[in-house]
Order: structure tokens, then C-alpha cells, then sequence
């Protein structure tokens, strides 16, 4: 299997879920979380969970991928539970953080079962009545693409400069490593800019 | 043909090239000269990608300050850093990037970009991404992403300065197999032995013009 992409988060595969265009994937993500939001009856919210696992198990992405999805959650999700319990009683509270986490899960799956590319062109379908006033809505999907792309560039020579200021027995100070980091996302910038018109994307 | 007519170009202040004459029509060209010396400037003005401040740069009778958009399908270009080359998250998409932008089929666009991949080395990559490949890797990834273009001639700026010397060699003999015309600007001389004309610049000039043997005598003279 190939490496997840930390960006994309894109888990390669064939299955059904993965084949759906990436607009009926987006469009059933809308109405399911709206249909969460109507949902407050406990034994409901667990079928929804049931049927949650199922979709992930048919789209056949691993429990650790799947259980990764939701990790950064769980502190929040810990006190969303305390203070509703505070606020209302325990079956209203499990409720409200049931249906966050379901909500998560199900945005997690149309993530990790679609392309970047997919997902950005459904998104200009979207934006296309936009043209209409004059918006490139082409080059606003490569500029989120692009913006995509960035992060593990960004990454990249955050951690270059952090490892040369080390070498030199610079360390502990983060705002030292601004000035350098903002030179080298600056000339990368540059660089981008002439590939893209070397791509002919400023061509039209 | 490549028709390179009495140009000059500042970069800010520095004259980055200054009076460069040349003409080419052969498969195998090579330019080379020390840092600073014009010859990146001197590829970039082969697709468009510099328009001379004076002169002029005509492919196959085709104007870059013009005709900038015919050149590019014509003129591709590798640069030496494919990082800033790679404009898409995952392999294919990143190849597909030109075929999409140029409105072709979704089934063509798949099928040329598993072909390009497939016949240099980066068969089933497809849904990699692209930040996790190796220096070499992500190289011939911006290769592929330019060949799958079809152009007619590719300019390579140092396309191999930042790799080791397995993956240099491997993108070397990537680029010695292709059936386009290739620019190569390089300081890896070695490779030069069977092109068939090398260009050597140094402050902006074009100072030597000849087969790799001389050119290259030529250049290492300028060193000493």
C-alpha cells in the first residue's frame, strides 16, 4: 500500500466509496451531517454509527488510519462531554458529542477515499456560476492546489533552517528562525511561479 | 531552429547576458559556464520564460515575446529544483497538471500519464505523494511532467545539482535516451562527450561555440 499522504490524507483503493464522484461524496457528506444535527435519540445516533463503521469497512481503510482520524478530537470531544454534562444531563451531552465525532468520521472518509484533484474539481463545478462575475475559477483551484502542495514544501525548509541553526548551536528560540524561513518561502514562491508559466499555466 | 539574435538582458543591475548570438538545429546541445556566467539565463529565454530586454529569440520562426504560449507546447523545461516544479500533491495528478490545463480527455489524460510514468521508471506512482519521493524520484517526476507534453525540445537547467551521483546518473541517462531535442545546461562535463555542440558563456558572452572536445578545452582555460 502506498505511504498516507499527511496532506491529501488520500488512501489509495478501488472501492465503491473511492469510485463515487467526488461531488455525490460531497453532497452526501452536506445532507448526512444536516441529518445528524436533526438526530438526538441515542439508539440513532449508534445505528449511524454502526453504519459508519460498515462505509469504512467497505472502503477498506485501516482501524489505525481510521482511529487516527479522530485522535486530535478526543480531548475536545472529552470536554464538549464534561461541559454539556454540566450544562444539560448525560444522554443530551452524548448526543452532542456523538454526532461531532460522526460528523468528523464521515468528513474523514470522503477525505481519505478522494482525490486532491477530484475533490478541487468538484469544488470549481461549485464556484463556476462565479465566472459569470468575472471570477477565474480555474486559478482558484490551482491556487488551492497549490496551497496543498505548500504545506510539506513549508514543512520542508522549516525543518532545513531549524537543523542549520542547530548545527550552529542555535536553539530554543523560534522567532530566529522567521527571518530565513520567510527568505526561503519567498524564493521558493519565485521558483513556483516561473514553473507554472514553464507549465504553460498562465498561458490562457 | 533555435535563433538567438543579438540579445541582451539585466537582471536589476547585472548584465546577464550581453550581445548573444547563436542559431542551433542540432539533437544534443550543451551550455556551460560558471555561476553567474548567463547561461540559465540564457535556457530561459529558449521557452519564454526571459523576454530579452534587446534582440530577439525566435523558435522555429516563432517569436518568445510573442508567440510565448506556441513556444512553451514547442519548449519544455526542467529546472534544478523539482520541488519548485511540482505544483500537484500526488505523482499523477502532478503529471496530469498540463494534459487537464489543455482540456483533454480524463480517459487520454489517465492513460498518457501512466505511459509517461511507466517508461521512466515511475510505474505505478501514480497515487504517491509527491513530497515523500526521493531527490531522484521527485526529478524525474518533473521530467515526466514536462514529457508527457510531448514537446520537441526540452531545456534542462542543472537538472542533476542536487542529486547524488546515482540518481545524476539516472536522470542522465534518462535524458541521453530521449528522442527530443535537448538543451543541457550543466557543470557535469563529463556528459558532454557526445553531444553534438557545446555553448561556453562567461560574463553574459558567448565565448565559445565548437564540438565538446574544444568547447570544454575552451572552458577550463577560462578557469585558470
Amino acid at each position: 500500500m502506498a505511504a498516507v499522504n499527511p496532506v491529501g490524507l488520500y488512501q489509495p483503493g478501488h472501492s465503491v466509496i473511492h469510485r463515487l464522484p467526488a461531488g455525490v461524496k460531497l453532497a452526501g457528506l452536506a445532507a448526512a451531517v444536516a441529518g445528524l444535527l436533526l438526530l438526538d435519540d441515542l439508539r440513532a445516533l449508534a445505528a449511524v454509527g454502526g453504519a459508519v463503521l460498515v462505509l469504512y469497512a467497505v472502503a477498506r481503510v485501516p482501524a489505525r488510519v481510521a482511529a487516527a482520524q479522530l485522535r486530535p478530537l478526543v480531548w475536545f470531544a472529552l470536554l464538549l462531554l464534561g461541559v454539556q454534562v454540566l450544562l444539560t444531563d448525560w444522554p443530551h451531552a452524548l448526543a452532542v458529542v456523538s454526532r461531532l465525532l460522526l460528523a468528523v468520521a464521515l468528513a474523514a472518509l470522503v477525505t481519505l477515499t478522494t482525490r486532491v484533484s477530484a475533490m478541487l474539481d468538484a469544488l470549481l463545478v461549485l464556484l463556476r456560476p462565479l465566472a459569470r462575475l468575472g471570477v477565474r475559477v480555474d486559478r482558484v483551484g490551482l491556487v488551492l492546489a497549490l496551497t496543498i502542495r505548500g504545506v510539506p514544501v513549508i514543512a520542508g525548509i522549516l525543518g532545513t533552517v531549524r537543523e542549520a541553526h542547530q548545527a550552529r548551536g542555535v536553539s530554543g528560540r523560534p522567532w530566529q528562525l522567521l527571518v530565513p524561513v520567510l527568505v526561503r518561502v519567498l524564493r521558493h514562491a519565485d521558483a513556483l511561479g516561473e514553473a507554472l508559466v514553464a507549465r504553460g499555466a498562465d498561458d490562457d | 531552429m533555435i535563433e538567438v539574435e543579438g540579445v541582451s538582458h539585466r537582471l536589476g543591475e547585472h548584465l546577464a547576458l550581453a550581445g548573444v548570438t547563436v542559431a542551433f538545429t542540432e539533437h544534443r546541445v550543451g551550455v556551460i559556464g560558471a555561476n553567474g556566467s548567463g547561461k540559465s539565463t540564457f535556457a530561459r529565454l529558449l521557452n519564454g520564460l526571459v523576454v530579452p530586454d534587446t534582440g530577439r529569440v525566435l523558435v522555429d520562426g516563432l517569436s518568445t515575446s510573442k508567440d510565448g504560449r506556441e513556444i512553451r507546447r514547442k519548449v519544455g523545461f526542467v529546472f534544478t529544483d523539482p520541488d519548485a516544479q511540482i505544483v500537484l500533491p500526488t505523482v499523477g495528478e502532478d503529471v496530469s497538471f498540463g494534459l487537464r490545463r489543455a482540456g483533454l480527455p480524463r480517459t487520454e489524460v489517465a492513460e498518457r500519464v501512466r505511459d509517461v510514468l511507466a517508461r521512466h521508471g515511475l510505474g505505478g506512482f501514480e497515487d504517491r505523494p509527491a513530497h515523500l519521493l526521493s531527490g531522484g524520484e521527485k526529478q524525474l517526476l518533473a521530467l515526466c511532467a514536462v514529457l508527457v507534453t510531448e514537446p520537441a525540445t526540452l531545456v534542462c537547467d542543472e537538472p542533476t545539482t542536487l542529486l547524488d551521483l546515482r540518481n545524476a546518473r539516472r536522470i542522465a541517462a534518462t535524458l541521453a535516451a530521449l528522442p527530443q531535442r535537448l538543451v543541457l545546461v550543466t557543470h557535469d562535463l563529463d556528459r558532454l562527450a557526445d553531444f553534438d555542440r557545446v555553448l561556453v558563456f562567461d560574463g553574459g558572452r558567448l565565448v565559445a561555440d565548437d564540438r565538446p572536445a574544444p568547447a570544454v578545452a575552451a572552458y577550463l582555460d577560462l578557469l585558470r
